[in-house]
């Protein structure tokens, strides 16, 4: 005679099987809180294996079992397990080392093309901007909202506009502080706002690099007309060879968004987009800490440098040192393996 | 009264489901490396909002006790000039990077996610990569901060009439986004190739027919059969109708009596004598009284009249029922419900086990 028992096979299933089932539900649960650092070796060890165990005791309970709380409860133990196994090993700390050797650059050599894009945009509207103002003063107006222009007008003396380059417009040293956080968060969120517009097929963050030139055209103009270009330049360079690098970037990453959707590749267009809008996140995280160097820069040591050819040699390393940076780093057979394992 | 009505009650508590159709719509599968596929449920859109309210509240939390405490205690040592500058930064931080950094952090969880016990999951079934997280909460300044900016505070007399024109139907746009999509996607995760699925932690329960497992001990007499279920033709102690399928000698029912449900039904009645409550007891003495009148059972309407009968009674059902269902899955067959492979209820009774938790009253 048989028992009742063993003519519920699921109930027997579950029987023989629970106690690694809770086992791994221990241990999982133990990750999830305090990271899967914490857990000792041993269970280090053994996670794989329940994990495997555990997966393999849904896919038999899928077949025989109608428990609905016998299913539920593996579908998600195994699902929460999943994440911990397949999980990222590394830590946010070296992520973020990794990011920066060779995520990062990778990111900005794999889209140069919308990066130059961008690039082009800007520089037409600086010639643009240039002409227009050089032509009729008046346009200095439309390109140069009042809050940015801050008294730097066509009707300015030239003296002041002398004096505004070389003094610094806050030359307290307590204020360094503020104005250097307040341009970084201005910056940096309308870098991001560049990338985010990308969604919309790319026309606004176009436009945006755009006015961006036009009005660094306006200024240009404007001092030239003073005989002061380059002094301007010399102002500009300072911070201006990383900002303006890093805003181009993130009108490059929105420009990838645009590209994804208008222009899918063989795959469908929505996977398409979700690649390549992860490679354009990565490239605006690196523009964002560009313009933080930026807003530093800016802040600090164009208000205290005020000789013009300190004020070069600072652009330009600046320029080399992001120009090779990218060129040049995590291009290693280390970097590329990083790379192929991040994508 | 239909039998499609989603179980409102069972559907909380924790090992409860959904109903079968809303399960499939929203259901999508990962293949993991083992090869066995992982079975998840989109996160409902509201859920979604809710969590977002709640990251929202802690955000601002957030931003009033540090810029409090840097205004404090920098004004202390008597620094008050570094803390704008301070003040400005944590701002920015906090409303940048406060979604990446914990979704970073949490494997695609962020506060008010976990709250709502949601998360992110990559769409292809990887780990989350940093990228898509940068992605996906980037895309949020013009999905979620431009119309909060819009909505508060900003003044839109200002520009002109076009530009508000096109800034509202954007703003629109992306809010109603996750409402075309049957992924139930915003911009952000179209753009991350990320899915947010509900992770519920099940508990695992006890099994609900282990109650009505009896020890081998106390079965009376020798003419059960435990591999009569297989054979289909052995005979019971009481046959009426077709080949007994025996588990319980108290509880003899027949094959036929076990054909009438699918599992549908047997999923219902373990959520009935999952629930707990006040109600209870009432809603599963009419459910035993259903069930009873349908499967013209011959054996005294005890259930009916009392709470422990009731809940034995269904116990036995469903220990028996599962047992038949379950080795006809072993053959391959797959009742999902009652209607599946009839062609008319031959008993023709309306009611079933559909659990909806509704006192007999309404019904």
């Amino acid at each position: 005679m048989s028992t009742s028992n063993s003519s519920l096979k699921s109930y027997e299933f579950r029987r023989e099987r629970e106690k690694s089932w809770r086992a791994l539900e221990d241990m999982v649960r133990r990750a999830e809180k305090r990271g899967l650092k914490s857990l000792p070796a041993e269970d280090l060890l053994r996670l794989p294996t329940l994990y495997r165990a555990t997966l393999s005791s849904l896919s038999v309970a899928r077949a025989i079992s109608l428990d609905q709380n016998v299913l539920n409860y593996l579908e998600s133990l195994c699902a929460r397990a999943y994440f911990q196994v397949y999980g990222p090993r590394a830590s946010l700390m070296e992520r973020i080392a990794s990011f920066l050797r060779h995520g990062f650059p990778a990111a900005v050599r794999e889209t140069r093309g919308p990066i130059l894009l961008a690039t082009l945009w800007m520089v037409l509207g600086i010639v643009i901007g240039f002409l227009l103002v050089q032509s009729n003063a008046d346009w200095y107006y439309t390109f140069v909202g009042w809050d940015m222009a801050g008294g730097r007008t066509p009707a300015a003396s030239t003296e002041s506009l002398r004096n505004g380059l070389y003094d610094g417009a806050d030359s307290a040293a307590e204020g360094l502080y503020i104005f250097a956080t307040y341009l970084f968060s201005h910056n940096a969120g309308i870098g991001m706002f560049a990338f985010a517009l990308g969604f919309a097929l790319g026309i606004p963050t176009v436009l945006l690099m755009f006015y961006n030139g036009l009005t660094l055209g306006a200024f240009l103009a404007l001092y030239d007309s003073r005989g002061l270009t380059w002094d301007l330049v010399g102002w500009l360079a300072v911070h201006g060879t990383t900002e303006l690098t890093a805003i181009v970037l993130c009108g490059g990453g929105g420009l990838v968004l645009a590209s994804a959707i208008i222009f899918p590749d063989r795959q469908s267009r929505m996977e398409s987009l979700a690649r390549r809008g992860r490679a354009a996140g990565t490239l605006i995280m690196g523009a964002v800490l560009m313009l933080f160097v930026a807003g530093l820069l800016e802040g600090f040591a164009r208000q205290l440098v005020t000789d013009i050819t300190a004020r070069y040699v600072i652009g330009g390393a600046m320029l080399v040192f992001w120009l090779s940076y990218f060129a040049l780093s995590g291009r290693g057979s280390g970097g590329r393996k990083q790379h192929l394992d991040d994508d | 009264m239909t039998d499609a009505a989603p179980p409102p009650q069972g559907a909380k508590s924790p090992g409860a489901v959904p109903t079968v159709q809303a399960r499939a719509r929203s259901e999508r599968r990962i293949l993991t490396p083992e090869g066995v596929p992982l079975i998840f449920q989109l996160a409902e859109r509201g859920e979604r909002a809710a969590a977002v309210m709640i990251d929202l509240v802690i955000m601002v939390i957030a931003l009033v006790v540090f810029v409090m405490a840097i205004a404090f205690t920098l004004s202390e040592l008597g620094i008050s000039g570094a803390a704008i500058g301070l003040a400005i930064l944590v701002s920015f931080l906090i409303r940048n990077f406060y979604f990446i950094f914990f979704e970073l952090r949490w494997q695609g969880q962020t506060p008010g996610k976990r709250a709502l016990g949601i998360r992110v999951i990559d769409r292809k079934g990887g780990y989350l990569r940093p990228g898509a997280v940068f992605s996906r909460n980037l895309l949020r300044e013009v999905e979620l901060f431009l119309p909060l900016t819009l909505f508060f505070g900003v003044d839109l007399s200002g520009s002109s009439g076009w530009v508000n024109f096109l800034t509202l139907g954007w703003v629109a746009l992306c809010l109603l986004l996750p409402f075309f999509n049957k992924d139930r996607l915003r911009a952000g995760d179209l753009v991350a190739g990320t899915w947010v699925v509900s992770s519920p932690k099940a508990l695992l329960l006890d099994d609900v027919a282990a109650g009505s497992q009896r020890d081998p001990g106390s079965i009376k007499g020798g003419s059960i059969k435990g591999g009569s279920i297989k054979g289909g033709s052995a005979k019971g102690k009481s046959a009426k109708r077709g080949g007994a399928v025996v588990l319980d000698p108290e509880f003899p029912f027949t094959r036929d009596q076990l054909e009438i449900y699918g599992i549908y039904e047997l999923q219902t009645l373990e959520e009935v004598l999952r629930q707990r409550g006040p109600q209870s007891g009432e809603t599963r003495r009419e459910v035993a009284k259903r069930i009873q009148r349908k499967i013209d059972w011959a054996h005294g309407d005890a259930a009916a009249r009392n709470d422990i009968e009731a809940e034995l009674f269904l116990k036995a059902f469903y220990a028996a029922l599962r047992a038949h269902l379950e080795a006809r899955m072993l053959f391959g067959e797959r009742r999902e419900n009652k209607y599946a492979g009839k062609t008319g209820g031959k008993l023709g009774g309306k009611t079933g086990p559909n659990g909806n938790g509704t006192p007999p009253g309404k019904s």
